[in-house]
């Protein structure tokens, strides 16, 4: 099982125990992060450039603020990374980067179809507000947050925060075009999607609670028909969270984050107690739920028609409840075919309002083709497979706990929502991670991204220096 | 916790196998049918992202593609001359679709048509436009103007055919449309869409192609002709032994003719034919019986419904299963016999030439945007009509019928004209105003011909055999005029 040791350079990085210690100075690898974030500015740039010339037939005009704007955050973040967190992951904050990049450059190429995507337009500029706030984010985070472990003080405070945000869209009316999904809170003309965050300040309460009650839920278990079923009172909990998922489902209309908490909370305690039967018992409870569900809840049911069957929109007159959605993007995907249309030439404006947010994902096969969506995908596999090679990584159960939860839960994020915009899996109201339009997602994950680069930082660190002193400065480092 | 913690890994890269698969599948093997989806709209907005090819017309284009540079479409379609050209053209709407030749030759006219793939793809690589190739078409502008001209402000249609190679010279449909009105996608684009369908006078019927009208006294040439081909009369001067009236056969109706003072009674064959008499042309159906006077009308296209010019024309009626009574009507052309002008143009290109019917045919040429031909049109024979003798007989009869008959209104110096007249009645107990027919063929110098049909809707007040002769005569006549005269 050593592909995840690939992306390391095998001398700095030999494959070791989880207790074995790092050896002694360990190549940095900022200047890595630093050739790779180069590459992170350009590409987008590039598209932006392609973009311009594709629509205008002239460079556009934002050319230079733009690139020494996105240029001047990711170099704020990388030496921000270089004073505090020295020894971390090199490859999370370029890829990060790029996605970042590549989202907005696209939302920018859909504002250009103008009057053909009402509402929510212009939308480039915003997001690339957003984009600067989540970087400030990252930015705080990395520098206030002095040590991971600090974060298991608040696991139970954790827990109250995430209830209270995963609830309080009930409160707030939904508007016609999330089709009956209660994901937003209100305030004005101010909105946020607290789902986003919750799914960040769930896993510290889990990797809290999880490290508290691993032996228990491992090793007080009784034999049941070939499983291990653990005892009573700690299975209440998991009971009380699947509970919970559930009501998500019924009341907010969110089939996706309610999969995503509950398969999240499946792999934690997975991988805290490493025994299967979890993993079992964690299926049969989430099937045996999503189907009452999807018996029951007429939302539901419409969200699975129009997965088997996502022309039906298109009848005269549309069935009622469905959306030309899912069509739209199949036609969108394979308009682009295998390269592509080309950056600024498709039209995946016909997807209509939600082109550039949750189905953002078609804007870009369209455009880029089956080669581009394989590169997106591949860049997320690499955010992933680098988030849980931190994990490995970590000394501190704790550390790994919260670094595959997080890693997990962004695995399961682009899994539902790129299921769903492929028609692979029913649609669900989540958006990509930093390519989609929309302010608390990009918050929510730029920090993500610091708790993981400071568990890695804490995990890489040379066990000789404590977890807080500062690195010896002009430390070699390697560029590969 | 690593070996858990590996596992997940696995699990994660499986979720984004998946999503790869999935995207393989729908972005790789199921492209091209999502992208030829009848739902995706791309392929509307593509016809309109580059010039379209153009309809040629004597060598000129009668349309054009405006740069309109629009979010959805770049390019929309124009045409000149619009109306006249409307029952040929079609209409090319972004909204409403295409129809006509804009449909049928869409392939060719937006560039999509795999026989300019290989050009295609140098303009790709060579950066070029991508242009749509053009279709030139066989109509005379002189004669196509002459009929439209004829038939401003009336309602009717004509059609004229070169008989000795089938090429449509002039069709025309009126009231006529512009498609020009309803090119875009804007409301008032819709609203003209709508105004053109509502209208009663039905200005978007192709009425040259698709309408098939009671042929009435012009189908007494089919009848002639069965006559001669099954030997029942030898020469246009053989007596006829008709009564008059003639009563139809098992029943006790009277089969009457315009007016009592026409030398219909026992007359020849000719004065029959000059003076449209539907006691001697009833009386010849009824004796020679459905089936043959069927298999003389099938040889000149009726009950055809494959006749493609490439715009497929409605099939004209002879009926199968009339009664003998019935079959004297149907072969004056009423009862249920119905043709298209386009059929009756047919008969009259037949018979001018020498009875060889030619498949009519109306586009000459396909070509490439740089001029290349790509396919040219090859004449067809559509089939022997008549014998060679019986159109000689025939050709006699129409000549006579122009010089001494109800066609004398076709008459042109200097050229041999021979025409038909026909009046039909229709409606319920014939209260519509009758059709007024007129089929004919001139020929000039150098061998050189041109069949017409007119037919006008509606149009005469007097119901008698004049009105055949004096409203669409005259257009017929400069159709004719417009083809041979420099």
């Amino acid at each position: 099982m050593s592909t995840f040791d690939s992306l390391s350079t095998p001398a700095a990085e030999q494959r070791r125990g989880p207790a074995a210690d790092a050896p002694q100075a360990a190549p940095t690898r900022r200047n890595t992060e630093l050739a790779m974030l180069a590459f992170a500015v350009v590409i987008p740039m590039l598209a932006y450039a392609n973009v311009g010339l594709a629509m205008d037939g002239t460079l556009p005009g934002g050319m230079l603020g733009y690139s020494l704007g996105m240029g001047a955050l990711a170099l704020i973040a990388h030496l921000v990374m270089r004073r505090f967190a020295p020894y971390a992951d090199p490859l999370l904050l370029p890829l990060a980067t790029l996605l970042n990049g590549l989202g907005v450059v696209m939302i920018w190429r859909l504002d250009k179809a103008g009057g053909l995507l009402v509402p929510n337009y212009p939308a480039a500029t915003n997001q690339l507000m957003w984009s600067g706030l989540g970087v400030a984010l990252f930015v705080g985070v990395a520098i206030l947050l002095k040590d991971h472990r600090i974060l298991q003080r608040y696991t139970y405070i954790s827990m109250a925060v995430s209830l209270v945000l995963l609830v309080a869209p009930v409160f707030f009316p939904s508007r016609d075009e999330d089709f009956g999904a209660k994901i937003w809170i209100r305030i004005g003309s101010f909105s946020i999607q607290p789902g986003e965050f919750a799914k960040i300040i769930l896993t510290i309460f889990f990797a809290g609670f999880l490290m508290v009650k691993r032996d228990a839920l491992a090793l007080a278990s009784r034999r049941f028909m070939g499983l291990y079923l653990p005892r009573g009172r700690d299975l209440g909990p998991i009971i009380v969270i699947w509970l919970l998922s559930l009501l998500i489902l019924i009341f907010e209309n969110d089939l996706g984050t309610s999969f995503l908490f509950f398969g999240l909370f499946v792999v934690m305690l997975y991988v805290a107690t490493e025994r299967t039967s979890w993993i079992i018992f964690g299926l049969v409870l989430s099937i045996g739920g999503a189907t009452v569900v999807a018996s029951t809840a007429s939302h539901v049911k419409i969200r699975i028609n129009s997965w088997l069957d996502p022309m039906a929109a298109f009848q005269e007159p549309p069935p009622k409840g469905t959306s030309e959605q899912i069509g739209q993007t199949l036609m969108s995907l394979g308009s682009g075919g295998t390269t592509g249309t080309g950056l600024g030439q498709g039209r995946s404006w016909l997807i209509q309002f939600a082109a550039k947010s949750d189905f953002i994902l078609g804007s870009f096969g369209e455009e880029l083709g089956l080669t581009g969506l394989m590169a997106i995908f591949m860049l997320y596999a690499l955010i992933v497979q680098r988030g849980l090679r931190t994990a490995i990584a970590a000394r501190d159960p704790f550390g790994k706990l919260l670094a595959v939860g997080l890693s997990s839960a962004f695995a399961l994020q682009v899994f539902v929502v790129a299921g769903g915009v492929t028609g692979l899996i029913p649609l669900t109201g989540m958006t990509m991670p930093f390519l989609a339009q929309g302010g608390s997602s990009l918050l929510a994950n730029w920090a993500l991204i610091a708790v993981l680069l400071k568990i890695s930082d804490t995990a890489r660190r040379p066990a000789a220096e404590p977890a807080a002193a500062i690195p010896e400065p002009n430390r070699g480092g390697t560029v590969s | 916790m690593n070996k858990p913690i590996r596992r997940v890994a696995i699990f994660c890269m499986v979720l984004i196998l998946a999503l790869m698969v999935r995207v393989n599948w729908v972005q790789g093997v199921q492209a091209a049918a999502w992208a030829s989806n009848e739902h995706n709209k791309r392929n509307q907005y593509d016809r309109y992202a580059h010039p379209r090819g153009n309809i040629i017309v004597g060598g000129q284009p009668i349309t054009r593609s405006d740069f309109v540079n629009g979010l959805r479409y770049k390019y929309k379609r124009g045409w000149n001359d619009a109306e006249m050209y409307a029952p040929i053209t079609g209409y090319s709407s972004q909204a409403f679709g295409n129809s006509q030749l804009e449909s049928l030759e869409d392939g060719l006219l937006s560039g999509s048509d795999s026989r300019l793939f290989f050009r295609n793809t140098l303009d790709m690589l060579t950066g070029e436009q991508r242009q749509g190739g053009d279709v030139v078409t066989t109509i005379d502008p002189k004669a196509q103007k002459a009929a439209f001209d004829g038939l401003a402000g009336k309602k009717g249609a004509a059609v004229a055919i070169d008989p000795r190679t089938g090429a449509i010279l002039a069709l025309v449909s009126a009231p006529s449309y512009d498609p020009g009105k309803f090119a875009g996608t804007g409301a008032e684009d819709t609203k003209a869409y709508n105004d053109y369908l509502k209208n009663p006078d039905k200005p978007m019927a192709n009425r040259a192609l698709r309408e098939t009208y009671p042929p009435g006294s012009t189908f007494k040439l089919v009848t002639a002709a069965a006559a001669f081909e099954n030997n029942v009369y030898k020469n246009v001067d053989d007596q006829t032994q008709t009564p008059n009236p003639y009563i139809l056969p098992n029943t006790r109706t009277e089969l009457k003719n315009e007016s009592d003072t026409e030398p219909c009674e026992n007359a020849t064959v000719k004065v029959g034919m000059d003076y449209s008499c539907n006691t001697v042309f009833g009386k010849i159906g009824a004796e020679l019986g459905k089936d043959k006077m069927r298999t003389q009308a099938e040889k000149f296209g009726f009950n055809d419904d494959k006749v493609d010019v490439p715009i497929r024309a409605t099939a004209s009626v002879f009926p199968k299963g009339s009664d003998q009574a019935g079959t004297a009507l149907d072969s004056i052309g009423q009862h249920d016999t119905r043709a298209t002008p386009l059929q009756m143009a047919m008969v009259a290109s037949a018979i001018a030439n020498n009875g060889t019917l030619m498949q009519p045919y109306l586009v000459a040429q396909e070509r490439a945007s740089n001029l290349e031909v790509i396919s040219n049109h090859t004449e067809k024979q559509y089939g022997q009509a008549i014998s060679p003798a019986t159109a000689q007989k025939l050709q006699q009869l129409m000549e006579s019928v122009v010089q001494n008959g109800t066609g004398k209104k076709a008459k042109i110096p200097g050229l041999t004209v021979g025409g038909k007249t026909g009046t039909a009645q229709h409606g319920q107990d014939n209260s519509g105003l009758p059709y007024a027919w007129f089929v004919s063929y001139a020929k000039g110098a150098d061998n050189k011909m041109v069949a017409v049909a007119v037919v006008v809707e509606d149009g005469a007040a007097q119901r008698n055999e004049i009105s055949g002769g004096s409203l669409a005569a005259p257009i017929a006549r400069s159709v004719m005029e417009a083809v041979l005269t420099k």
